[in-house]
């Protein structure tokens, strides 16, 4: 099936078969390999991405019925190189290890502060109880959003 | 005074050594630019598939993989395990393909036929009668020491009785194992592969595939969590290099998936015991005796060393038993059978001091004396810290004096010890003359920080900002070093690092030294200079000075091992649960964890508390959620997914208070492995404070409402 | 994942006649998180799906003096944070507030969440949804400590895993059916039936009919409260969860719908607990004592005994959340 889809702010079209997820669609068709596979069942968040400003876990949806929307993963958080306060706010605060499961919880943090832009640690930590992490801790990620969230507010 | 040329500087010297710094590898892991294994993509790459046997035990009678091969898109299919071969645990390898897509390689997975013959399988182990009566138990090790029998029979001992243990869990690291290999007709082969150990890659593969190690190169930039599964090429990665010579030396990704990781990739031991244990009514602990058993596998499991840490007790009778189980086999889960003999034996000991009634922390101060050599001190002060950043004085009760509410709350400790002796390690240094500075070397770094230790230490001896560092490492083809596992990266890594760098910076020292007027050994290297000590007037920056360098590129190499002690071995910690347990449901929160860990001299002090956090959540997982779940009837694993292997969400994750012990004392012994030790307590320490809270022990581990509430009904 | 034929309809009507007329040939596609996951076990492989994406007219929330409309594409996310939704029917943003993570809920749907197929851990690795192996019921002798304590006499040992369920059940909801002769209205409570055989579902649902709308009655003041005991603070699947809607005078209730979820294949209204409601002045002891009746004929299966007690809990302190006697946090 053809599909055109905004990725980062740019139109495609691709021919893809209708069982592609869209987490392969992104990595493998798009090279967009930020977005990362952890558990495959919708579970761990590592392929959340955002489909018309709303977060999902890429690897529980087809490519097919993300045809016609606007998807932002996380490269597209610095097109030009420059740390969005997110990305920053996790150096920082040291809110990230491996950091295979950085850029979902990146992008959930973002769907959050779009939300309530400055969220309690609680309110943080309900923000983000759809993604695992195996090695920060959390605790550095609950900070990591409270810098962002103070960043870009100022 | 240093006294050694290689020595660490002086606490007052360091400028970089021991601070809070972020890591270097930050923004490429939080733009997604950072490559793992999952993410190389090659020109017209392969994906390959592994079938898998669905029985526990079974034998292949027979195998047609014909309609796999002639199904379009198909580039190889090999057949692993065939006729006549035994399967001894569900999920072994039994063939595998290579196809131009993941889903044409389902697709060609499920067109091979495979016929078994059932055979019969034991999966559980903790009823160890069972597997005796069905042989599948070794003959058990048998230790004493000391006469334990007359130290149990002294009327003026108190004795406690019970049984404990921690079940088989797996790994579950985030991004599952994998590779992705380029097998050419010359003979090499490249392999990027999710590894902790790149430098040893190339041998693993040269022996299997009868090739050259020179001719096999190993690539890993960044890992998504190891946790000690990942040393081997395995079975897998061997028939992906072999996929990819019988499509023509094509790339071919194979990377498992989450519920072949969670059968087959690895997991911890399980461990169950029957512990009785006596002390004088003084507390002073005298007789020991358990009888443990587990599984690792159809391979046995490896002994938890027991008595844990208070090694010294006198009287000691020891029985083990290694049962055998067709399940995936055990690999070195983050402290090899250590968390499980802290569970055994700290619990044990926990309900000993109750029994004393006797405040636990003052219990193993009073014991302290029993562990190895020079770690009885430093127990007493990490027990004296976890004591007070816990408020323990404050919080704790006497067991079972939680009150009569719903909710009750208690605390619980425990202590651990590790190793953590630097590897061998070698790195190149090299200073160009454009003032650029390198640091090349075969490790990997796990998100542990290698990187940044690696940066520091030379930024430090160079006497340049961090920035300044480029840390390369990740291949196979830069200079050996050891792979990551015991905690040794850091102590190796840093030492290779350090003697590498001032070896550079010496070199650097008599080139520039006659511009400056004075012997080499009259400068040092600091704020981006190069100047004359006690005269930083007379001075070169560090441009200027490697401009001096002409065309040459100074090129040194550390070593680890080499001369002065830069690192030494053997820890300790101490960590404290806060518990609350909702009596009604069973349910527990944790609601602060708090920790007091030693490990020598510190290079980053951020990346080292993140160790001792990310530890913790790894312990509250086990000690709450984690269990793999087998099937006596169909021999399967029952929660092969992440959403029944129950791993710890943010919410489940309380305030961590880490206190790294610092000073002379713990500087003077160089720089020790981290990354284990603090995962090593929390299970004891959790299921002490929720015994605490509710006056009962939950005998295992994971502490899950079921048996929660299960042992308040026989309470 | 098996290749299938990717339909995308724009009417219910079209949605209808894309269906097969039995079972496993077709499947609904909404937000897809159970189907997907279905499928990619191999426990789902349909021929064809047909994707709700583009019919509008399922999508939508409105609250009138006739009651709640949900279109059956609302979202969980729309669900929890309609602002009427969150005044009148308490139990039903309390129901789903914690369902999956935010992912999950903003793709998540109504009607989804009704039609998803159980977790059980023998139906998803390959035994079918009775669970059975070489013709024997794997579920009494194996582990069940997340299987039935009622209704659970065979052949079903499941749960019904819908979070909305028993709250819709307690408020009286009906949903609405389209099929190839029309549309039907059916009782929420008579929409989820236990299996005798492998070749039944657990829904009332003919293989080509769509949800189209869920109905719930005005709430004229009733009050509704939820509660669910998850082990984890999060993506877990509860262990017991229960939904109450009181009609109160004053602090007595007049009338009272308990209904319980993950306990039985079913949900499970517990007419017991009503009776030990009604007409009572709602206190912790009255709710103490409609946690017990509710629990009372609990027949647990050999590793679930627990869940009795949970369930006993998840009631009464539904019965508080809803008295408002308590709010969300303090129990």
């Amino acid at each position: 099936m053809k599909i055109k889809v905004k990725v980062n702010g740019a139109w495609r079209e691709d021919e893809v078969e209708p069982r592609l997820l869209l987490v392969h669609y992104l990595r493998d068709v798009a090279g967009l390999t930020g977005t990362h596979i952890g558990c495959e069942t919708s579970i761990c968040g590592a392929c959340t991405v955002l489909v018309n400003g709303e977060a999902v876990k890429s690897c529980t949806l087809f490519a097919v019925q993300a045809d016609g929307a606007e998807i932002l993963t996380i490269e597209g958080l610095a097109p030009d190189g420059q740390l969005h306060p997110l990305q920053q706010g996790f150096w920082e605060e040291h809110g990230l290890q491996c950091g295979f499961c950085t850029p979902g919880m990146i992008l959930a943090s973002y769907q959050l502060l779009k939300r309530n832009p400055h969220p309690s640690p609680e309110e943080i930590r309900q923000g983000l109880e759809g993604n695992l992490c195996r090695c920060t801790g959390y605790q550095h990620i609950v900070k990591a959003v409270e810098w962002a969230a103070a960043r870009m507010s100022s | 005074m240093a006294t050694c040329k290689y020595d660490w500087p002086e606490a007052a010297e360091r400028h970089l050594i021991g601070k809070p710094i972020s890591r270097i590898d930050g923004p490429a892991k939080s733009s997604g630019r950072a490559k793992y294994t999952y993410d190389i993509n090659r020109p017209g790459m392969l994906f390959g598939k592994v079938l898998r046997c669905p029985h526990a035990h079974a034998k292949v009678t027979s195998i047609d993989i014909s309609e796999a091969k002639n199904l379009p898109g198909v580039k190889a299919v090999r057949v692993i395990q065939g006729e006549g071969k035994e399967i001894l645990w569900g999920g072994d390898e039994i063939a595998c393909v290579a196809a131009v897509s993941e889903e044409v390689a389902e697709d060609a997975i499920r067109r091979i036929k495979v016929q078994y013959e059932e055979l019969p399988f034991l999966v559980n182990e903790e009823d160890l009668e069972r597997a005796q009566s069905q042989g599948h138990t070794r003959a058990p090790s048998v230790q004493t020491k000391g006469d334990p029998d007359k130290a149990f029979a002294d009327p003026d001992v108190v004795i406690s009785e019970g049984y404990y243990g921690a079940p088989v869990i797996t790994h579950c690291c985030l991004e599952t194992h994998g590779q992705v290999t380029e097998y050419d007709g010359s003979d090499h082969l490249r392999v990027w592969i999710s590894t902790q150990g790149v430098s040893t890659i190339p041998q693993q593969f040269a022996e299997v595939l009868g090739l050259p190690a020179t001719h096999v190169e190993a690539i890993c930039d960044y890992i998504g969590g190891g946790f000690g599964s990942k040393f081997q090429i395995d079975r897998w990665g061997v028939e992906c290099a072999r996929l990819s010579k019988d499509a023509g030396g094509k790339a071919v990704k194979l990377m498992l998936e989450r519920d072949a990781e969670l059968k087959v990739a690895g997991t911890r031991p399980s461990a169950f015991a029957k512990v009785k244990v006596a002390a004088k009514k003084d507390g002073t602990l005298v007789a020991w005796q358990s009888e443990a058993w587990g599984t690792g596998g159809v391979a046995g499991a490896g002994v938890p060393p027991l008595p844990y840490v208070l090694e010294g007790i006198p009287n000691q009778s020891k029985k083990y038993t290694a049962v055998s189980t067709n399940t995936g086999g055990a690999r070195a889960w983050r402290a090899p059978n250590h968390p499980q003999a802290a569970v055994l034996t700290l619990c044990a000991l926990d309900d000993l001091a109750a029994k004393l009634e006797m405040d636990p922390i003052e219990f193993l101060t009073k014991n302290t004396g029993l562990a190895p050599e020079h770690l009885g001190e430093t127990y007493n002060d990490e027990l004296a810290k976890v004591a007070e950043l816990s408020e323990w004085k404050k919080y704790w009760h006497p067991r079972g004096r939680g009150g009569s509410g719903r909710i009750r709350r208690g605390l619980g400790v425990s202590i651990h010890t590790w190793g953590g002796r630097g590897h061998n390690s070698n790195c190149d240094v090299l200073i160009q003359p454009d003032g650029s500075v390198e640091v090349r070397l075969g490790s990997q770094d796990l998100g542990t920080g290698t990187r940044t230790v690696i940066a520091i230490v030379a930024a430090e001896t160079l006497g340049l900002p961090v920035e300044a560092i480029k840390v390369t490492l990740g291949d196979s083809r830069y200079p050996y070093s050891g792979a990551s596992g015991g905690s040794t990266t850091v102590g190796g890594v840093s030492a290779s690092t350090r003697r590498g760098s001032v070896d550079a910076r010496d070199q650097l020292f008599a080139a520039v030294a006659p511009a400056l007027g004075v012997p080499p050994d009259q400068l040092e290297a600091a704020a981006g200079h190069i100047r004359v000590k006690g005269n930083p007037a007379k001075s070169l920056s560090w441009k200027q000075a490697c401009a001096r360098l002409g065309t040459k590129t100074i090129q040194a190499t550390g070593k680890n091992p080499g001369p002065c002690e830069l690192g030494s071995s053997g820890v300790g910690g101490a960590q404290v649960a806060d518990v609350s347990v909702d009596t009604e449901t069973g349910r527990i929160k944790v609601n602060r964890m708090i920790a007091a860990q030693d490990c020598g001299l510190i290079i980053d002090m951020k990346t080292a508390e993140s160790q001792v956090y990310g530890a913790m959540i790894m312990g509250i997982s086990y000690a709450l959620f984690e269990e793999r779940v087998m099937d006596d009837q169909t021999g399967i694993m029952l929660n092969p997914n992440m959403e029944f292997y129950k791993l710890a969400t943010i919410g489940d994750i309380p305030e961590f208070i880490v206190h790294m012990m610092t000073g002379p004392q713990y500087d003077r012994r160089g720089v020790i492995g981290l990354g284990e030790p603090p995962v090593i307590s929390p299970g004891a320490a959790i299921s002490n404070a929720v015994a605490n809270a509710i006056g009962v022990r939950v005998p295992t581990l994971p502490l899950t409402p079921d048996k929660v509430l299960a042992a308040l009904e026989k309470a | 994942m098996q290749a299938f034929e990717y339909a995308r309809p724009k009417t219910a009507q079209e949605a209808v006649a894309l269906l097969a007329s039995e079972w496993g040939k077709s499947e609904l596609l909404a937000g897809g998180s159970d189907l997907l996951s279905r499928m990619k076990d191999d426990v789902s492989a349909p021929q064809r799906i047909v994707s709700l994406s583009g019919v509008h007219e399922l999508r939508g929330i409105a609250a009138s003096a006739r009651g709640l409309r949900l279109g059956a594409l609302v979202t969980l996310d729309e669900l929890e944070t309609h602002p009427a939704v969150r005044e009148h029917y308490a139990g039903i943003a309390q129901a789903v507030e914690q369902v999956g993570g935010p992912q999950i809920r903003n793709v998540g749907t109504v009607g989804g969440n009704l039609c998803q197929r159980p977790r059980c851990w023998y139906y998803r690795n390959g035994f079918g949804l009775l669970a059975t192996y070489k013709g024997r019921p794997l579920v009494p002798d194996g582990d069940n400590r997340y299987h039935a304590i009622f209704g659970n006499e065979g052949p079903a040992y499941f749960v019904s895993p819908s979070s909305l369920a028993p709250i819709l059940i307690a408020l009286g909801a009906s949903l609405r059916l389209l099929g190839p002769d029309g549309p039907r209205d059916l009782p929420v409570e008579q929409f989820f039936v236990t299996p005798k055989s492998e070749a039944e579902r657990e829904h009332a649902i003919k293989p080509n009919e769509v949800i189209t709308e869920v109905l719930v009655p005005p709430a004229n003041g009733t009050k509704s409260g939820f509660y669910e005991i998850l082990q984890k603070e999060s993506l877990d699947w509860p262990l017991a969860m229960a939904a109450v809607a009181l009609q109160m005078e004053g602090r007595r209730v007049e009338k009272a719908r308990v209904v319980l979820g993950q306990v039985a294949p079913v949900p499970w209204p517990s007419a017991e607990a009503e009776e030990a409601l009604k007409g009572k002045m709602v206190s912790e002891e009255v709710a103490e004592e409609a946690g017990r009746a509710a629990a009372s004929k609990a027949t647990p299966l050999s590793k679930n005994k627990y869940k009795v007690q949970l369930a006993r809990v998840a009631v009464k302190r539904a019965v508080l959340l809803a008295a408002g006697l308590v709010k969300k946090g303090e129990v």
